[in-house]
């Protein structure tokens, strides 16, 4: 008998640690988190969030509180969706000095300012692998211009913004030698440098100019902010790498107890620009722009670029002492508090633009690094977070004094007050966090409300979905003293950073339709009675025009084999929400999607004889599946005269006689 | 012959300034809702015009066979202009001659143009709801589409709602004014007598 309670007693012990489990990520949500999240059918949400889409390279576009994917906007990827890339209009959106690029990696994002706040006319993206700034319009959400970026081996630190959108930078990541020039990968110490890109945004049109570039020693450039309010016209950027290896950087980057944030006084380069200081540098790059009234991309080679060099111009560069390989390095509301991440660091330090400037006036300097003087690590600092966790990457700010720091290695949000330099609060995240964003988190006025964390790993957040998952995005409520995780929500590519804005100050702005009476494209067909078809040599231009539910013409004879024909599809449209599609059977490219009174142009070359039919692809109409046509494709050098026309216009069978 | 009294005759500048609102404003309006336009859809019909989402409803129209609406298909829009003004010279020329004849024709004449417009109206109404294209890729039996002359009718998957605009309501209110004044007129001399 007492053997037997004995044993009840051990089973007892068993069945109990059974639910001795470590804390299960699902328990984590409690309280109301669904009604914070719920935008009821039919409502708007509150943020618009534009986020990177990594290697996917483009902007996708959701809806914060409820995490909606509203739209993906094609920037540095074809998308053959809506034909971007595609389409003859779009391709030149992609020319770069190494030709048609479709692809490319995208970090990072800056919403236009004025005043040190989101105005929501354009948000500007970067592209990491070909260096590139692309320059996307709020009102269209679609990428209007493209720079290609020279002297840069990787554009990462980019393109991050001033306070009033004078300047978005692009600096290097991997430094490399101006030019193009061939040397020996050893000599990084003598022929390497880092370029960061000073951009002129023009304020009306939004068009870039690459104003100047300061060359600085080789090193990696890694993230960058503007200052704002006191320190508007300096730029800061997080460095790694100032070891100057060129092999085994995981190790041999990670030797100095401290690297750099280099403080750019712009505003003095400027004057240098200005005072003639510069050298005029050949070079070659790509500027391609989009024109919404042609609905047409041009690509234009530039020649020239300026280089301004900091050891010789004094007083335009200084460094500031940062521990461990940092990597955020981002500016406060006030502007007066500059935030270095070191990836591998313990502790946080914060430096003061006060204190800085104080340093850099009474020379408070530890020595040179490449003739640019290093300011004494104690004479910046405001002070360091201690133990705030593991891996700090990036942080943003909620405008009430807290900063929030994303930790990759320890795979949470820590809340942190700016004066005191204090620990307040810390969430996980699932799993390890890269950027995270406050909506007008790098403004001088956030608003609060919300963090979201982007995650670099997903595992078990989902259903699974085979090896390949989705990347995991994690919506936490900050208004109360403690975070509080309220969503999860799938996103695509890899985001890194993302801006989120008021939705109202673009929601009334966005373009529903082109007015067709503006539409200057050479290829239009202004109404149907406007369509042809021209034959000029083996090209084929056919005007064609789509309104619900045909296209004109919708019967084409007399094209042969290996001709190279050009739709022009007009859409007709001038009501909201009424894109048509346009696809032929065959074609090699995509298809093209178009909007109310834009013209587009899809190039399709028949290898063989035969009927091909076309047809709309977006679903326009009750009759949307009638609108369809044929080409009939004849062998070259057949007598099958060029005819075409729609209904009682169409070709007809000649009778025999 | 009688003159007429102090508030008979500004009430014919009043019924000038109602009229020449016609220029300012719309006539009439034809609101359309549907689930696919939530913000629905308007068609303003002015003196000389018809104005606002006239492009979208003649897109749409094709599908059941209606014929397209065209500012230039109407030459009400000359007529009807012609007349008003016609009118308003005709009441200057009432104001000036002070008589209470002229004040009755004045109305009598404003009463057939009133009239004359509503059926017009209801005539083109008529017309363009039923005279349909027979090769039409939408043809519902027995189903015309004629739009109410005032008030609300569900036409397929479209609810239709027909009212004056402002310068329509100025434009009844004139007529209420002329013959409110015209009785009033004649109740005046009566008294007299």
């Amino acid at each position: 008998m007492k053997h037997y309670k004995l044993m009840l007693c051990a089973l007892g012990a068993v069945i109990a640690g059974q639910s001795c489990k470590m804390k299960d990520t699902g328990t984590v949500v409690q309280g109301d988190a669904a009604s914070k999240v719920y935008v009821a059918p039919g409502k708007y949400d509150e943020f618009y969030n534009f986020v990177s889409g990594g290697f996917s390279g483009q902007v996708s576009v959701y809806g914060i509180p409820s995490g909606r994917l509203l739209k993906v906007i094609p920037v540095f990827s074809v998308n053959p969706e809506n034909g971007y890339g595609f389409s003859e209009e779009t391709k030149p959106m992609l020319n770069t000095t190494a030709g048609f690029v479709p692809w490319d990696d995208e970090h990072h994002l800056a919403l236009s300012q004025t005043n040190g706040e989101h105005d929501g006319r354009w948000i500007f993206a970067n592209a990491n692998n070909t260096p590139r700034v692309a320059r996307i319009n709020l009102g269209t959400f679609k990428t209007d211009e493209i720079l290609e970026i020279p002297n840069s081996g990787g554009n990462h630190s980019s393109p991050f913004i001033t306070e009033n959108t004078e300047y978005v930078v692009a600096g290097t990541r991997f430094s490399v030698p101006l030019g193009e020039a061939d040397v020996p990968i050893s000599s990084f110490k003598e022929n390497f440098k880092s370029v960061a890109s000073f951009i002129n945004v023009d304020q009306g049109t939004g068009n870039m100019k690459i104003a100047f570039q300061i060359a600085l020693p080789g090193m990696s450039l890694d993230l960058s902010r503007a200052g704002k309010g006191p320190s508007h016209g300096w730029f800061f950027f997080s460095t790694y790498n100032t070891e100057q290896a060129n092999t085994l950087l995981e190790v041999n980057a990670s030797q100095k107890d401290k690297d750099f944030i280099v403080a750019v006084n712009w505003k003095k380069a400027e004057e240098y620009v200005k005072a003639g200081k510069g050298t005029k540098m050949k070079t070659r790059y790509y500027h391609n722009k989009w024109n919404e009234e042609t609905h047409s991309a041009t690509s234009e080679l530039e020649q020239e670029v300026l280089v301004l060099d900091p050891a010789e111009l004094k007083d335009m560069v200084y460094m500031i002492p940062c521990p461990k390989s940092p990597h955020g390095c981002d500016v406060d509301p006030s502007g007066e508090y500059i935030v270095g991440s070191g990836k591998l660091a313990a502790l946080i330090p914060v430096f003061s633009f006060n204190k800085l400037m104080k340093a850099i006036n009474d020379k408070t300097f530890e020595g040179e690094y490449q003739g640019i003087p290093v300011v004494k690590y104690e004479a910046a600092l405001h002070g360091e977070v201690q133990k705030p966790g593991l891996g700090p990457l990036h942080t943003e700010f909620d405008g009430k004094g807290n900063a929030y720091t994303s930790f990759f290695l320890s795979s949470e949000v820590v809340k942190w007050s700016i004066k005191d330099v204090k620990v307040l609060d810390r969430v996980p995240t699932y799993y390890s966090i890269g950027h995270l964003c406050v909506p007008g988190g790098d403004t001088r006025k956030p608003y609060g409300k919300y963090v979201i964390a982007y995650n670099k790993i997903t595992k078990d957040r989902y259903l699974p979905t085979g090896p390949e998952l989705a990347q995991s995005a994690q919506l936490y409520d900050i208004s109360g003293d403690k975070m509080q995780l309220i969503l999860d929500f799938p996103t695509i590519g890899e985001p890194h950073y993302a801006q989120a804005i008021d939705a109202k100050v673009i929601k009334d702005r966005s373009v529903k339709i082109f007015d067709i009476n503006k539409n200057k494209h050479q290829y239009v067909a202004m109404g149907e009675k406007e369509t042809k078809v021209v034959r000029n040599g083996n090209r084929v231009d056919i005007y064609m025009t789509a309104i619900r539910s045909h296209l004109t013409p919708d019967n084409i004879e007399g094209v042969f084999v290996g001709d190279e024909v050009y739709f022009h599809i007009t859409n007709l449209e001038q009501d909201w929400d009424v894109p048509h599609g346009f696809a032929i059977k065959h074609a090699a490219n995509a298809e093209l999607l178009i909007m109310p009174g834009e013209t587009s142009t899809l190039k399709f070359v028949p290898d063989r004889t035969g009927i091909y039919p076309f047809y709309c692809t977006d679903f326009c109409s009750a009759l949307h599946q009638e609108m369809q046509g044929y080409l009939r494709v004849s062998p070259k050098g057949s007598n099958v005269p060029l005819k075409y026309g729609i209904g009682d216009t169409a070709p007809k069978a000649v009778a025999a006689k | 012959m009688k003159k007429l009294t102090a508030p008979g005759r500004y009430s014919v500048l009043l019924v000038i300034i109602f009229l020449a609102t016609l220029w300012f404003f719309p006539m009439w309006r034809i609101d359309l809702k549907a689930p696919q336009y939530p913000g629905g859809l308007t068609m303003t019909i002015w003196i000389n015009d018809v104005k606002d989402d006239v492009d979208v409803i003649n897109g749409l129209n094709h599908y059941i066979g209606m014929k397209t609406i065209h500012k230039e298909d109407f030459k009400e829009f000359v007529y009807l202009p012609a007349t008003i003004i016609s009118f308003i010279v005709l009441g200057i020329l009432v104001f000036f001659w002070n008589r209470k004849t002229g004040y009755y024709i004045w109305t009598g004449i404003f009463t057939a143009i009133g009239l004359m417009s509503f059926y017009d109206f209801y005539k083109w109404e008529y017309d363009y709801g039923h005279n349909l294209d027979p090769t039409a890729p939408i043809q519902v039996p027995g189903m015309s589409y004629q739009p109410p002359l005032i008030g609300y009718k569900k036409l397929l998957n479209f609810e239709v709602l027909s009212q004056p605009h402002v310068a329509g309501w100025l434009f009844i209110l004139s007529g209420v004014v002329l013959v409110s004044i015209t009785f009033y007129e004649w109740k005046q001399s009566k008294k007299m007598v």
